[in-house]
Order: C-alpha cells, then structure tokens, then sequence
C-alpha cells in the first residue's frame, strides 16, 4: 500500500505539489488527471523518489521513504516499482531484449542465463515478438511504449506507475494499451498509478479518478462518479472545455 | 542587474558547478569500491575512445612533428648554418608537452564531446531516471566506464602520438633538411631519459581524469532538449580544451619542482 500525506514540492519559487494526500489501496488502480504542468509527474517521481520531496511524508509497505538517503535501501524499494516513462525512455545502445532485461541484473535474482527468455516472455505479454533483436530505433511510437512496459514489469514490480502511457499514440493503440494495462492488473495483481489526460483511457482502466489542480487533489471518486461530478473544475475537464474555471493557461498565454 | 550581481551571479554558478562535479567524482569514487565494475560498457567504451581516436590523434602528431621539424631547421639554419638538434628539440617537445597536450585535445573533441551528447540525450529523453528506476545509477552504469576507458586509453594514445610526431620529424628532417637519420636517432637516444617520456606519460592521466569529469558531468547536468544538448556538447568540448593548456601549466610546473 502507498500512502501519501502533506507532500510537498517546489521548483525555486513555484510550488508544484501543495500537501498532497492520499492513500492508494492494495491491487487498485488509481488514475491521476490533470492539466499540462499541474505536477502529475512530479507526483509519481516523488514516490518512487526520483525527486525528493519538500516536505510530507510517503509510505510504501509502512515504510517511510521520503528522507531515505541510503542507495541500497532506495534500490530496495525501487524492487517493487516498475515505472513507464512518457516516451520510453528506452536505451538507444542496446537491443529491445536487452532493454527489457535491464532490470534482472539489479533488481531481481535471476541468472543471466534466463534473461532472454525471460525477455521474450514479458515482450510476449505485451504482445509483441520477433522484435528481441531490434533496436529501440526501429521501432513504432506503439512497439516503444510495449517494449517499455515490457520493461517496467520484467521484474515483476508490486507496483507500477504509468506516466501517460497513451499519450502521442493513435486511438487503436491507445485502446490496446488501456487493454493491456488492465490484463497487467488481472494477471499480475498489481497496484497501479497512471497519469494521464486521456479521459476516454482514465475511465476505462481506473478503480478512481483523482484530479491534480493547483498543487492539490480537488476531486477523488469512482470513475462514473468522476464523469457525473459537478465540480466545476472537473466537468469543463471532463468535457474538455476552454470555457469554465480553468483559464490559467490561456490567461499565460494572455 | 547591476555589473557586480552579473559578476557576483556568475562566480555563484562556477562554485556551484564545481561543487556538483566534486559530488559526481565523490560518487564515482564511492560506487567503484561498493558496486562491481561494468567492465563490458568500459571495454565499450574503451574501443570508442581508444582505438575509433587513434587514427586522427596520430595523425594529427605526425603532422605536428613534421612542422616542429621544418621550424626547427629553418632556424636552426639561421642561427648555426645548418640544421642541428632537430631531433633533441622535436622528441622534447612531442614527448614532453604536444604529445599529451594534442592527444587530451583530440580527444576531447572527438570522444569527450561524444560523451557530453551521449550521456545529454539520455538526460532530456529521461534515461538517466530510467536507470533509477531499474536499480542501477548513472555514477555506475555510465561514468565509471568511461573514467575506466578515458584512464586507460588516453595514456596509450599519448605513447602512440609521441612516436608518431617523432617519426613525422624524421621524415622531414631526413627528407626535406638532409639531416642524417643516425644523427636525428642519435639527437634522441643520447638526450632523452625515461623520466622526459614519464613527465608527459603522467599528464596523460591528469587529462584523462579531467575529460572524463568535465564531459560526464556536462552530460548529466544537460537540460533543456536539442538545443540544451547542443549548449552541452560544445560547453564540454570548450572547458575542455581551456582546462588542458591550464592543467599543463600547472602540472609542468609541479613536475619540474618535482624533477621529472
């Protein structure tokens, strides 16, 4: 279980994260929306301590990370991550098999002997083979976000965070995605948190929908709740509205 | 902003660039000892420093030892009536100072800034924080093995760029200034000590530690896309070239004092 409380954090002045709480249940999946710039990747780069919070405390397990100093014990707890870059984030040096056995060697205790297949097996899972010998290159803007989620659940994480796992795709992929992100859930019985603005996505593979406004979550429900809320800031997101009471941008832009 | 805050803003910036380069050194220090050694990335690394930068290093020495011979002559001629020591003052000067000096350049232009791109792109296209997040780190997975490849390789390239600067000399010293090629061999056999060859063979290491640090470091501090990769790489390759003829100084003067 991940519980988040008061998490804060800031970028120079810009407070991006404003005491964020929430507490995220064992084998549920949580879907975190939210404007470009709202701090969605900061959120799930706090928990997994790629940034280091201001202030607040997260909790993986009971146990407290967020002032973790000690290499070891956070490569102990990144164990039980698997995170999906929004672009991949796929190493251009090696092979596509390569890259999705990466991980084996530091976070798990298989032999090196087994890596390809394990390998093949998750790119399989993902719906993908004959590609083991590829470069990240050669490979479609869909195949990349395969293989990358093929290489967040190689090692086979308790918990996995997606960073806008449709975005740039086209709607076909997008669903297939969304479908393999809840066949992960049932196969795996993992936990998730996906970022996303896709709301057609949010609705389909969420147990909750959570919105990041301001720093803060401003709303938190059921997925049918989520679409029915009356939250002005929630419908105009959900409806995908430039009128209503999310004008920061364009006022920027102003 | 007034010239002393433009002044007193840029020191800040250096102090704290240093300060983040010394914390990236710390860390290569700390994770060489705790973590195995990837030896296969640093063999990698090895062959794309090394052996891809042998050619143009020697070339670039063979050249340099051939135009140290022309100066040498023709002044030599001026002042003597004919053309003496060429071998003594072009070994010295390959051996002693252009060998290490032109190969840590050539290097760094080649390698070093192929370094600050590499490790520049993996930054903004978030590979860096892939690496976390698969259990490893950059300190390990890809700065050791380039400070393991630039430590060993560099010294090499030395060697080869002091024998081939030296035998662009002999070529133009036999050819062009009818120097006997026993009294150009003589000049160097009978005038240069190991210590002469040791003096610029342990500035290849000062050199190969600098590069390493400096285009590692620029790497991993990129922000900012293909522009902040560009800024990186020529930033790099820059400080680089500054910091070799700055380190020279210094490390000649340390070795004299030292009498090497």
């Amino acid at each position: 279980m991940i519980e988040i409380s008061g998490l804060r954090k800031n970028f120079g002045p810009k407070q991006v994260l404003r005491g964020i709480d929430i507490a995220i249940a064992e084998g549920k999946t949580l879907c975190v929306v939210g404007g470009s710039g709202s701090g969605k990747s900061t959120f799930i780069k706090c928990i997994i301590r790629l940034l280091h919070p201001d202030g607040g405390a997260i909790k993986v397990d009971g146990q407290d990370i967020t002032h973790m100093e000690d290499e070891y014990a956070l490569a102990a707890v990144r164990r039980k991550f698997g995170y999906l870059f929004q672009e991949g984030a796929l190493f251009d040096s090696i092979s596509v098999w390569e890259n999705v056995a990466f991980g084996l060697r530091y976070l798990s205790d298989e032999p090196p002997s087994r890596y390809r297949e394990i390998a093949k097996q998750k790119l399989a899972l993902v719906g993908l083979d004959n590609v083991c010998d590829l470069r990240p290159s050669e490979l479609s803007g869909g195949m990349k976000k395969r293989v990358a989620l093929a290489r967040a659940i190689a090692a086979e994480p308790r918990y996995i965070l997606y960073d806008e796992p449709t975005s740039g795709l086209d709607p076909i992929m997008s669903d297939i995605i969304n479908d393999l992100i809840l066949h992960l859930k049932r196969k795996l019985a993992v936990t998730s948190i996906v970022i996303t603005h896709d709301m057609k996505s949010a609705f389909k593979i969420a147990d909750e929908v959570a919105m990041l406004y301001e720093g803060n979550f401003i709303a938190r429900c059921a997925p049918e709740e989520f679409r029915k809320s009356d939250n002005p800031f929630v419908h105009q997101f959900v409806e995908g509205s430039g009128e209503g009471p999310i004008k920061m941008k364009i006022r920027d832009l102003e | 902003m007034s010239i002393f805050g433009l002044a007193g803003r840029a020191v800040l910036s250096s102090a704290a660039g240093i300060g983040r380069a010394a914390l990236l050194v710390r860390s290569v220090f700390f994770w060489s000892f705790k973590a195995k050694i990837e030896w296969r990335q640093a063999f990698i690394q090895a062959v794309r420093i090394g052996v891809d930068s042998l050619a143009v290093t020697m070339l670039t020495s063979f050249f340099t030892g051939m135009v140290l011979a022309l100066q040498a002559g023709s002044t030599t001629k001026n002042l003597f009536n004919e053309p003496i020591y060429i071998g003594i003052l072009v070994g010295f000067s390959m051996v002693k100072e252009l060998g290490p000096v032109l190969t840590a350049i050539v290097v760094s232009g080649r390698a070093g800034a192929a370094i600050a791109a590499e490790l520049g792109t993996m930054c903004v296209t978030e590979q860096i924080d892939a690496l976390y997040t698969l259990g490893t780190n950059p300190a390990r997975y890809l700065v050791i093995p380039r400070y393991i490849a630039c430590l060993a390789m560099l010294p090499i390239l030395t060697v080869f760029a002091d024998f081939s600067g030296i035998l662009g000399g002999f070529l133009v010293s036999v050819t062009r200034l009818d120097v006997p090629s026993t009294t150009y061999r003589q000049d160097i056999l009978t005038f240069m000590t190991t210590s002469d060859f040791m003096h610029g063979f342990s500035k290849s290491f000062l050199f190969a530690f600098m590069i390493a640090t400096v285009c590692c470091f620029k790497g991993l501090s990129t922000r900012g896309g293909a522009e902040g990769v560009g800024r990186t790489t020529t930033g790099a390759v820059v400080l680089c070239m500054v910091l070799t003829l700055v380190l020279d100084y210094f490390a000649t003067a340390i070795l004299v004092s030292l009498g090497i």
